[in-house]
């Protein structure tokens, strides 16, 4: 334990800004991949265990297209709409069959789809880490605000972020389709009944999940090893976050994935040595307090 | 009658003599299919560590291709069987359980990494057959008397080897140029700390000045580390120490020069000079210091660069640490075959011990198997600084390997191993 670091790092205001910028890089990616997996048990009640393969699909495409036309705005839409038209059709080929199955056997579609897309990875990209390289706009000297440091690149990921996140909030609270989809949620026999095309809204939610993760794994794709599996290593957050913002809220999982930010920067000049498990015990305390997350609804 | 009988006389001599062809030929057949030898070898060729054990496969396979082309081993050609072990301990034990009981190996190229290395070893002593490994770095697995078995040896670096060498280094490097205040960076399990420890430990010894104002342990294969520069800025330290290798070096690397890490505070990566990292990080930093892992421009020989060209050219890519380490082992199993003129364990075993051959990966083209420890010294080991382009790393400080043995002697005494 090294509270000391942690207590003059608040008596500086550069270290606070420094830490509260890196705490958003780390959440608001986090956020990206987790709300899709929060959307999508929201509505098709199926805990996405291969929801980090969308993120691998999204990197590794992002740096194909990169590689091969130098356009950074070009390999983003190819990650996110690449990530979900692979979504939509795996939606279709196996997810739509287990809608409302014993969830052991969604467990198990799930992961053998993590072991059959990773490999897939493996015989298209080969099993060496490869790594996309920064585009050239964003190569420059970190930023600093009141002496804290922000790199561009990193502002421009928490915008993206955050815009999306916006924009959700305001489909899903504003928009027709936004209220389908918050009654396909609660009653979806009901929406059904009322002549509403219940399956291709199921399709629309998987596929939109897809995109943010696939658009995850693309910005992630100039600063992260782009591996085979690298899906899994986000997928275990992306859980925490949902567990800790509370299944199906949107507004939990971004609550949650700054949280979580915050608590890996903060933690890790207080707690060096402890820092992956201050995550543990705060999602074991989230339980033990309130068992349905931050934002969750009691009953769920 | 008679050339009935004439007939049946001939059919008799044909089957006579066939029958006598088949008889002296059946010892020879037998010999022949008696003299290849088996030799296996587990290895890890599924998962994140796959590239690694595909570059040891690769090395074995060029180098047992001359082997066979000059004769094979005393005299037997040799047959290769290559078996994943998933980097999984107990998957390697099985493997070379059955590689030696249902394939008939006689000999086993052990490339595994230190957690599998250790069951191999094991079963090496359990089956008392010839084992050389080749890609377990952790120092106590040749070093540990008690580990210790006649019949096994190791030609592979060293962790306390690179860390003698490179606290040297870097302890110049820190009293030329003032850095007091060091920061360390490595993954979190046994070989990030052990080596991290023991250079900081020796680097404090060449260089009483420095103090370590900052360590941070990342677990292995973390995909994000921004909690641990934005921690290393926090610090401010004059120089950072780090072992993270592979994937993980790269995404540090990348994630780094958003901070401008790298171009303002000295770094010391042992393991940066390989080429699978230097050829994946898209904006390699100026002047990274690093140790060699393989590279073609150390030791700067002719032999060296043309071995390096001759694996590009059959693989498409460059060789790893592991290959140099694997081809070396299949010249110590050749070198020692021809010694004892046998490929009996015994024989091999007690040919091995302290056999120097001549090496393009030696610091002066040779390296020995020490008879003490059963492992490889004298091998290429140095630090330099990286450029961002081919070759990489174009001059290199070689290690002084007196100093590294004296060093090393002492580690020894002070863990009770002497």
């Amino acid at each position: 334990m090294d509270l000391d670091s942690l207590f003059s790092c608040f008596a500086s205001t550069s270290c606070v800004i420094t830490q509260t910028t890196s705490g958003f890089i780390i959440g608001m990616l986090l956020f990206l991949v987790a709300v899709g997996l929060t959307l999508i048990f929201g509505i098709l009640k199926v805990v996405n265990f291969s929801h980090g393969v969308f993120y691998m699909i999204g990197a590794y495409l992002a740096l194909t297209v990169y590689q091969t036309t130098g356009s950074f705005p070009l390999a983003l839409l190819a990650g996110g709409f690449g990530a979900a038209l692979v979504g939509l059709a795996i939606e279709r080929a196996f997810m739509s069959r287990i809608y409302g199955a014993n969830p052991l056997m969604q467990i198990l579609v799930c992961y053998a789809l993590i072991l059959i897309f990773d490999d897939l990875a493996r015989l298209i990209w080969g099993g060496d880490f490869r790594s996309m390289g920064m585009p050239d706009v964003f190569q420059v000297p970190p930023v600093f605000i009141f002496g804290g440091v922000a790199p561009p690149y990193y502002i421009f990921v928490i915008a993206v972020a955050a815009a999306i996140a916006i924009v959700l909030a305001l489909v899903i609270a504003r928009t027709r389709f936004g209220k389908i989809v918050r009654a396909a949620a609660h009653n979806p026999a009901m929406v059904s009944a009322l002549g509403i095309n219940t399956v291709a809204i199921y399709a629309l939610v998987f596929a939109a999940g897809c995109l943010l993760a696939g658009l995850a794994g693309a910005l992630a794709a100039p600063v992260r090893t782009v591996s085979p599996g690298m899906g899994f290593s986000i997928l275990i957050e992306s859980f925490i976050v949902t567990v800790i913002g509370g299944m199906g809220s949107i507004a939990g999982a971004l609550v949650g994935a700054l949280l979580i930010g915050m608590l890996r920067t903060f933690g890790a000049l207080g707690f060096p040595l402890f820092n992956e498990g201050l995550m543990y015990i705060f999602m074991v305390m989230v339980l033990v307090i309130r068992p349905s997350g931050l934002f969750g609804k009691e009953a769920a | 009658m008679t050339d009935n009988d004439s007939r049946i006389g001939r059919r008799a001599a044909l089957v006579l003599g066939g029958g006598a062809a088949a008889m002296l030929a059946a010892p020879w057949v037998a010999r022949a299919q008696a003299r290849t030898i088996k030799i296996g070898m587990p290895t890890i060729l599924s998962g994140r560590v796959a590239t690694l054990g595909i570059s040891s496969r690769n090395a074995v396979m060029m180098e047992m291709e001359k082997v066979n082309a000059a004769g094979g081993l005393a005299g037997r050609p040799v047959e290769m069987i290559f078996r994943d072990s998933k980097a999984q301990p107990q998957e390697a034990a099985r493997v070379v359980r059955e590689l030696v009981n249902t394939d008939g190996c006689e000999i086993i190229i052990d490339g595994e990494a230190s957690s599998g290395s250790f069951a191999v070893q094991e079963v090496a002593r359990d089956l008392k057959m010839l084992t050389i490994h080749t890609c377990s770095e952790t120092s106590s697995l040749s070093a540990d008397p008690k580990l210790r078995i006649p019949n096994a040896f190791r030609c592979v670096r060293q962790g306390v080897h690179d860390s003698v060498a490179g606290a040297a280094y870097a302890a110049k490097i820190a009293k030329e140029k003032g850095l007091k205040k060091w920061a360390t960076c490595s993954p979190d399990y046994a070989y990030g700390r052990d080596t991290t420890a023991e250079f900081v430990g020796y680097l404090k010894q060449f260089a009483p000045d420095v103090e370590i104002v900052s360590e941070s342990w990342p677990k292995l294969a973390q995909p994000d580390y921004t909690e641990t520069l934005t921690k290393l800025l926090q610090a401010n330290p004059q120089a950072v120490y780090s072992c993270i290798w592979g994937g993980d070096l790269t995404a540090f690397i990348d994630q780094g020069n958003l901070y401008g890490v790298f171009s303002k505070t000295p770094f010391f990566a042992v393991n940066m000079a390989d080429y699978t990292v230097l050829t994946a990080v898209k904006n390699l930093p100026q002047g990274i210091h690093s140790g060699n892992r393989y590279i073609k421009t150390f030791p700067m020989t002719p032999q060296n660069a043309a071995w390096g060209d001759a694996y590009r050219e059959k693989f498409k890519e460059y060789p790893t640490n592991w290959s140099w380490q694997n081809a070396a082992a299949v010249a110590f199993l050749a070198a020692a075959a021809k010694k004892a003129n046998s490929t009996d364990t015994a024989k091999m075993s007690e040919a091995l011990m302290g056999l120097t051959i001549d090496s393009p990966f030696g610091m002066n083209g040779k390296i020995t198997m020490r008879a003490e420890d059963q492992t490889i010294v004298d091998y290429a080991i140095g630090w330099g600084t990286t450029i961002p382009k081919e070759p990489y790393m174009p001059n290199v400080t070689p290690g002084d390997w007196k100093q590294i043995v004296e060093l090393e002697t002492a580690w020894k005494k002070s863990k009770g191993y002497i």
